[in-house]
């Protein structure tokens, strides 16, 4: 019985058939190349800054403003200026909002408002940064002309919905438990969110502060048109500002070979800035 | 003797007062992001209004984009953010999703971690500087084959250019001549391809690495238990199951390239003209907004441009709708 049942199939062999064998190995490879090829990319960049780069960070990259078109040496102390300024303005207004944001949607959520503020937020996450050049351009460019406000206005639309997202995140991990704590010895609730929520996500939420400056460090599109860009140091905001991928974007387009190794040492500074960033922000969660 | 319970204040009492204090001013600051939305809306309608009176549905279908006479049709422009981003969006899914399987899948963690954080860092790099990076390095490259191409060993390939320049110039294009490059310049739309393929990749990586990694052990246990090999497992429980979450990181990714300014701007060769080669100058939306935009002085000129932005401003908004539908969709049954 047994052997006439075996022998109507084809014997089985042990083991995978090459066929199964050799697609596996394929697929294997072909999932490694392009994980290399992936990966390429970002340490090309890398490479390439830092030896076209390197050569033009000196004492005077940080302390000269940019040599007149066609001269040699020169700084880019105007973009850096501008940027620290710009960004900072743009925290103010962007972690203002985004952390009120974050909050009402993570510790009101059965607010009627909450599902719609929720969509707008995400939404905004998903527009094109120039867009939002072009409103900042409209708000404020049109009446008070190119300015630094104009510029942190537009970067702090895009810090809004990241710092919304994070915020939000983090206050949800912590535990509902802990809030029933601080209720029962007889908080008020907005004691409750300020003093005991809060700071026990506090790192969560520096984490995502961080990464929203980083991502909107390096953002020229909405400048071009706001902050302008100014060949001079500026701490007046109502003013036209510089801000470095401003001047990467003005040096990398530039016909001349001074202005284009500045672009390049611009471009390795502000990635190493954005690249330790991250790596902070990424320490800080972890450590939380 | 009075009742001690009457004199405790109540937490309604000592509380609701501030609570509602409070829940007001977090609810006025967290609809300000509604403001920004609302009065975006409106600025882009109000600015955009004169170019839309003026040239109607004609503005997405005329392709003569001429500020000396004032004739604005943006059918180049919606071609090139289209062509572009679907290009690179072909080229990245497959790559993405294979460097998101190798981190999750194959890789040891010791080589998983820092892979998947390069990955991301990927997504760190601004657009200015893939822009530089592809306007120095890659631009050359691109020239020196597109020069020797036409090398005096291929006297047929120089008959093919010639042949081609003559459709090219009646505004015309063949499939054949679309591949034939136009320029030795390095520049131009494969340049743009290319550059915001490597761009998008990171999103589609870092969101299929996460839910590859949330796909449960036991689908993968089940598959080997079958006696399947490490890639029909992955083909057939890993990926099914994961689709619905690596089709929202594709859709964010087309969102990125949709949008995406500086760096096509800087690469793509700003021309309006209809698109003839896949090596030609070209233009996408956002890249018009960007070279364009400061130079507008007339109203009708800069009228269109903020017309693209607010465009642009639509099809974000509905991109970013359609991937929260698509992901609803296609999860399957009882996964979340």
């Amino acid at each position: 019985m047994m052997s006439t049942a075996t022998s109507a199939r084809p014997p089985l062999k042990p083991g995978l058939s090459t066929a199964r064998k050799a697609q596996n190995m394929v697929m294997g490879g072909l999932i490694l190349l392009a994980t290399l090829l992936v990966v390429a990319p970002l340490i090309l960049i890398f490479v390439y800054l830092i030896r076209e780069g390197i050569g033009a960070i000196n004492l005077d990259f940080f302390t000269k403003v940019p040599a007149p078109e066609g001269e040699t040496g020169g700084g880019l102390l105007n973009a850096i200026t501008g940027s620290l300024i710009m960004l900072a303005m743009a925290s103010v207004f962007g972690v203002l909002i985004g952390l009120a944001g974050g909050i009402f949607l993570a510790e009101y959520p059965r607010h009627p408002l909450m599902p719609s503020i929720r969509l707008v937020s995400d939404v905004l996450a998903g527009i094109p940064a120039i867009v939002m050049g072009l409103v900042a351009y409209g708000l404020i460019v049109l009446t008070f002309g190119f300015s630094g406000f104009a510029g942190a206005l537009a970067l702090g639309f895009l810090m809004i919905p990241i710092v919304v997202r994070t915020t939000e995140e983090v206050l949800k991990l912590v535990p509902q438990t802990v809030r029933e704590a601080g209720l029962s010895l007889g908080l008020p609730q907005w004691l409750v969110t300020l003093k005991i929520v809060l700071p026990a996500a506090a790192g969560g939420i520096i984490t995502g502060i961080m990464l929203a400056l980083a991502r909107v460090a390096g953002e020229a599109a909405p400048l071009i048109f706001t902050a302008f860009g100014n060949p001079n140091v500026n701490f007046d905001p109502s003013k036209p500002m510089s801000a470095l991928p401003l001047e990467i974007y003005r040096g990398a387009t530039s016909a001349y070979d001074e202005n284009q190794r500045m672009a390049k040492a611009g471009a390795l500074l502000l990635i190493v800035l954005i690249f330790v960033t991250s790596l902070l922000a990424r320490r800080f969660s972890r450590k939380v | 003797m009075s009742d001690p319970a009457r004199r405790l204040p109540t937490r309604a009492s000592m509380s609701s007062g501030s609570d509602r204090a409070f829940q007001y001013l977090i609810l006025a600051l967290a609809s300000v992001i509604v403001l920004v939305f609302v009065v975006s809306l409106y600025l882009l309608g109000k600015d955009s209004w004169p170019a839309l009176q003026r040239f109607g549905v004609e503005f997405f279908t005329q392709r003569t984009w001429n500020p000396v006479n004032g004739t604005f049709g943006a059918a180049a422009m919606i071609t090139g953010t289209l062509v572009t981003s679907f290009a690179a969006l072909i080229i990245s899914v497959p790559l993405a999703i294979a460097s998101a399987l190798f981190v999750a899948e194959y890789a040891p963690k010791w080589l998983a971690n820092p892979v998947g954080y390069l990955i991301e860092l990927l997504a760190a790099i601004p657009s200015v500087v893939y822009g530089l990076w592809a306007l120095f390095v890659i631009a050359p490259v691109l020239a020196r084959w597109q020069i020797t191409f036409f090398s005096p060993e291929y006297p047929e390939r120089l008959a093919l250019y010639t042949k081609c320049a003559g459709i090219w110039a009646n505004d015309q294009t063949t499939l054949q001549c679309f591949f034939v490059p136009s320029s030795g310049a390095g520049r131009g739309l494969a340049l743009a391809i290319i550059i915001l393929t490597v761009m998008i990749l990171p999103y589609t990586a870092s969101v299929a690495r996460d839910v590859i990694r949330l796909v449960p052990a036991d689908q993968r246990e089940a598959m080997y238990a079958l006696g399947a090999t490490k890639w029909e497992v992955i083909s057939r429980a890993i990926l099914p199951y994961a689709r619905a979450g690596i089709m929202g990181g594709v859709i964010l990714a087309l969102g990125r390239a949709l949008g995406e300014t500086l760096a096509v701007a800087m690469v793509i060769g700003d021309s309006q003209d209809i698109l003839k080669s896949l090596w030609g100058n070209a233009s996408t939306m956002a890249s018009v907004i960007a070279n364009q935009f400061g130079d507008a002085q007339e109203l009708l000129h800069r009228s269109s441009v903020v017309t693209l932005g607010f465009i642009l401003f639509f099809v974000s908004v509905a991109v970013n709708l359609l991937a929260r539908v698509l992901i609803g969709r296609l999860t399957p049954k009882g996964v979340k």
